[in-house]
């Protein structure tokens, strides 16, 4: 039969963001699979040279625009190993909790994005409402929906406005009260796992080898999560469990994003619970216009919603960073997993695989 | 693996009967959060113009432009500058409202724009007090027609709260010996930064430089707060000796008016630029070996100053600099004018003004002391040996209240001085001072220390009578404060009538009368009082501080009638700084209102200029 070369993106329905692939297939399978990143090129580390250590963190955040969140988090994180900041403790939970919704509202996101591209509208349109739902939360915390410029050096911004925990929790009941109906519609959908069970399967010694993390390597059974291994801010303090499953392919990569929601939720609970009732939510940072860190590099990871997020940052000494660099999971997860995972699968699964790897193509070109 | 089968998304089929979720929008809207970041507000009034907004701005969408329409009071630390928008590179952060000293800055609720114009995007916030046409009531705002020029009346989101804000609103304290021990003796009062605390305080500095143009004599403040910043005290002192040659007395007594300018005093505590200048100058043991400034190539050009007090210092610092030979004179033994008799030892001691005075003289200047003008050498013998005069003399005549009996009262510069470069005066225990100024402080507070010295451990008396109340009162709050806790008794609002004396001729103490007020409808100096009023203060040494004149007994009198004055009775100089006699120049407190020690320097640098013009030195 005759090979085809076939430009998947970035213009195609089954292409969620700026991203292309070039697949050679026969028939419909794919033979060989090339990652085209660089349409969404912005040049945010070289900007961030540019820029003073305060008027970075409102720039971070629109690396990624699904999740700004940990963008926000790791910049910070770093900053603050650097400067040998510490954060008060009221504002490490506050830090945690913040996350934690925004994992829940990125995931959501990326529900919506799969079932979209799937052709399962009303899972769709509950995903986007129910993400919506957080947003309203994340504006009245920190007077953005999308990007919220919220999470600082030093701390956060602003306190928890007055009933802000309870409002948070009685929308993660709701959101919560909806999982039977996801489950039905969805994840224990026959239609569906016949288009998601057995594809893009990777093993865990290849999904070691390529650098595969978060959800992408707890599918295989791995319990890698940096919430455990290094914990940050207040995961400390909290139980909670990183849940796994065993297949390595799109399903199963689809049921871990699932419970990994369902277990944020829980822990924002036992955040809350266990939150200082109230105290300082921010160290004050130096004057922004003269405020200047002592020579020396740091390497600082968290736990995005993608899973492991690094950010290498190296100071001279100066007003701005001297170099910038963001270790980004959909990195690893689009350009090697990807080329691996759709390998000998159907032309009619890439958006499917691409989208259960949770690619997201801003992160790719920073 | 959960069970799946295909009949389970038939569950959702109950949705059906729901009622939808979706707002149908514009018709139905939703409540917008209280901490939205949206279209900026800027009200006007509170606005200092400084521009930390445009610094801190990440993406530069914020420009200042000036207002012409709006007063410029760079004294008062108000520019008529204010923020304008490009909302095309305006990312909603909001630090320029966390960064606002003022407070002036808000972000609104209001986000809607649409307009064929793209230069509408470019725009000028303000507040609903000023652009009352914006601004709609609640009922007339509908989001058909919202847009930047037809917005929602007190719909405030993101706004500034002080408790995070990015700038420190809190000075450092000054470390000061305690009232009760302070009133013991002539201690220094003010013991002095040390460097962490210089440091920190430094660090508070915005660079908005609204204190550089408050400055009389406009200093480079905030390249030498900078300079402290990064420890580096030499050269900060360096970037001082470019405008103010007497940096040890300034960073003592200075008025300090940038600190009434500095932005950040408005929603926190000035910067203490003055402390700050004095731990420059202290860190700096030797000006002479340290600081690396040469006088000019030799002019052969003769100048002569008379009056070593700061405008006389400073002028002679600038001359020496441009290469001209200057010779100062002064009644006194050794530099510093009014300065080193005036300003208490607990608040400038005399090592201060000397070490200024000293590396001045190590530039070539040269000094004569204990020469009195008029006295001991001519002044038109000086106007004929020198190329140019200055006449720096300050006003050393202390006024008297002249109500009956006066004659037996002290005045305030004679006892100022004998007390700081004579002797100690006598004091009685029971002292009244009549004066609400800075020298009757002055007087005061040394009266009090003397008293505590001469009559240790018993009871001791200090009190002041002033004409003004008490929100008028001209001397400094600093001022006012530390006599209070030193325990001083004021008097505000009550005039000397007559000094009552006992049989023997002494003094029993002060009848006073009530002021009705002490200023004319115009502002002038014109008190009323009731004169049945009266009150009683028992005392037995009264002391005037009401205020001092210049002495110009030194002129020949055909000199003196060429010279003009102006209506507040200040000698009249040009934009150069010369009088109305050619080659005679002026400066200090004959020529300026403030009267204080920076604005001399001022004056010293416009004369400087003028004699240099004068000498075709330009």
């Amino acid at each position: 039969m005759r090979e085809l070369e076939l430009f998947f993106g970035p213009q195609h329905l089954g292409m969620v963001g700026n991203f292309s692939i070039t697949l050679k297939v026969e028939g419909d399978r794919i033979l060989k699979a090339d990652a085209n990143p660089g349409f969404l090129h912005r040049g945010f580390e070289k900007l961030m040279e540019n820029r003073t250590w305060m008027q970075n963190f409102p720039l971070v955040c629109r690396i990624n625009v699904v999740e700004p969140d940990h963008m926000e988090l790791i910049y910070s994180m770093a900053v603050e190993k650097l400067a040998g900041i510490e954060v008060p403790e009221r504002g490490k939970f506050i830090r945690s909790i913040y996350c934690e919704m925004a994992r829940v509202g990125s995931h959501l996101f990326g529900l919506w994005a799969y079932a979209n591209m799937l052709g399962f509208d009303t899972v769709a349109h509950w995903a986007m409402y129910h993400r919506d739902l957080l947003l309203d939360l994340f504006e009245e915390l920190t007077g953005a929906r999308v990007y919220h410029i919220y999470l600082r050096p030093g701390g956060v911004r602003r306190d928890f406005p007055d009933g802000f925990t309870d409002r948070l929790v009685e929308t993660l009941h709701k959101i919560g009260g909806k999982v039977p109906d996801y489950n039905a519609t969805f994840f224990e959908n026959s239609i569906f796992k016949k288009r998601a069970e057995g594809i893009g399967t990777v093993t865990r010694e290849e999904a070691i080898r390529m650098g595969a993390v978060g959800h992408t390597i707890k599918a295989t059974g791995m319990k890698y999560d940096i919430r455990k291994i290094e914990p940050y801010d207040a995961y400390d303090q909290v139980d909670f469990d990183i849940p796994v499953r065993t297949g390595g392919d799109a399903y199963s990569r689809l049921l871990t994003i699932r419970d990994d929601m369902i277990e944020s939720v829980h822990m924002i609970f036992k955040l809350i619970d266990k939150m200082p009732k109230s105290g300082e939510v921010y160290t004050k940072t130096p004057n922004p216009f003269k405020w200047t860190i002592p020579e020396g590099e740091a390497y600082v990871r968290c736990e995005s919603s993608r899973g492991e997020l690094g950010l290498y940052i190296v100071s001279n000494g100066g007003e701005k960073p001297y170099r910038v660099h963001f270790n980004t999971p959909s990195y690893n997860h689009g350009l090697t997993v990807l080329e691996k995972a759709l390998v000998g699968e159907s032309v009619s699964d890439v958006g499917n695989i691409m989208i259960s790897l949770y690619v997201v193509a801003p992160e790719i070109d920073r | 693996m959960p069970k799946t089968s295909f009949l389970n998304p038939f569950k959702a089929i109950k949705y059906l009967f729901e009622k939808p979720q979706t707002l149908k929008y514009p018709f139905e809207t939703k409540e917008i959060a209280d901490r939205y970041r949206g279209f900026h507000k800027n009200d006007w009034d509170k606005c200092t113009g400084c521009g930390n907004c445009a610094d801190i701005c990440p993406n530069k969408a914020i420009t200042m432009v000036e207002i012409p329409e709006l007063p410029n009071k760079p004294e008062e630390g108000k520019k008529n500058k204010r923020p304008q928008l490009d909302y095309g590179r305006c990312c909603f952060c909001g630090l320029c409202v966390d960064i606002c000293p003022p407070g002036s800055l808000t972000l609104t609720k209001d986000f809607l724009h649409i307009h064929f114009d793209k230069k509408t995007f470019t725009f000028i916030p303000k507040d609903e007090k000023l652009n009352k046409e914006t601004y709609k009531a609640e009922k007339e705002y509908s989001i058909f027609t919202a847009s930047l020029s037809q917005r929602k009346e007190y719909y405030d989101g993101f706004s500034p709260d002080i408790r995070y804000a990015l700038f420190k609103p809190d000075r450092i304290e000054m470390p000061e010996i305690e009232p009760d021990e302070r009133k013991l003796s002539f201690i220094e009062q003010v013991i002095g930064y040390d460097k962490e605390q210089a440091k920190e305080e430094a660090g508070r500095c915005l660079e908005c430089k609204l204190c550089e143009e408050a400055c009389p004599a406009h200093l480079k403040i905030s390249d030498y707060i900078d300079a402290i910043y990064r420890d580096d005290p030499k050269e900060s002192l360096e970037i001082i000796y470019e405008d103010n040659p007497i940096p040890s007395i300034c960073g003592r007594i200075c008025m300090a008016h940038c600190e009434d300018a500095c932005s950040l005093h408005i929603r926190g505590d000035s910067l203490a630029i003055r402390w700050l200048k004095r731990y420059a100058a202290d860190q700096i043991k030797n000006f002479k070996e340290e600081l690396e400034l040469k006088p000019g190539k030799p002019t052969g050009k003769k100048v002569a100053i008379i009056g070593a007090g700061p405008s006389g210092l400073s002028l002679a610092y600038f001359l020496r600099l441009q290469g001209h030979d200057v010779v100062v004179y002064d009644e006194l033994s050794g530099g510093g004018g009014i300065i080193r008799i005036g300003p208490p030892t607990y608040r400038l001691p005399l090592d201060a003004i000397d070490k200024d005075v000293q590396y001045i003289e190590s530039l070539g200047v040269k000094f004569k002391f204990n020469t009195k003008v008029g006295r001991d050498i001519g002044f038109e013998k000086l106007l004929n040996d020198y190329n140019a005069v200055f006449m720096g003399i300050g006003n050393t005549i202390s006024f008297s209240t002249r109500v009956k009996n006066s004659e037996k009262c002290t005045l305030a510069l004679d006892f100022l001085k004998d007390n700081k470069i004579g002797k100690q005066r006598k004091v009685t225990k029971n002292i009244i001072i009549i004066g609400g100024g800075n020298v009757a402080m002055d007087v005061a507070r040394e009266s009090i220390r003397l008293q505590h010295i001469q009559f240790p451990e018993q009871q001791v008396i200090t009190k002041i009578v002033s004409l003004e109340g008490w929100d008028q009162l001209p001397a400094t709050k600093t001022e006012i404060e530390e006599a209070k806790e030193e325990g001083i008794r004021f008097n505000p609002s009550w005039g000397p009538k007559e000094v009552v004396l006992d049989d023997d001729g002494n003094i029993r103490g002060l009848l006073c009368k009530k002021v009705k007020s002490v200023f004319d409808e115009q502002g002038r100096f014109s008190p009323t009082f009731y004169e049945n009023e009266e009150k009683f203060l028992e005392g037995t040494m009264i002391i005037e501080a009401i205020g001092q004149r210049a002495d110009f007994s030194f002129l020949p009198e055909k000199l003196f009638k060429r010279l003009e004055f102006t209506d507040r009775k200040k000698i009249k100089v040009d934009a150069n700084g010369m009088t109305s006699i050619p080659g005679v120049f002026a400066g200090g407190d004959i020529v300026n209102i403030n009267m204080d020690a920076v604005t001399a320097i001022a004056d010293a640098k416009v004369a400087a200029e003028g004699i240099n013009k004068f000498l075709n030195y330009d």
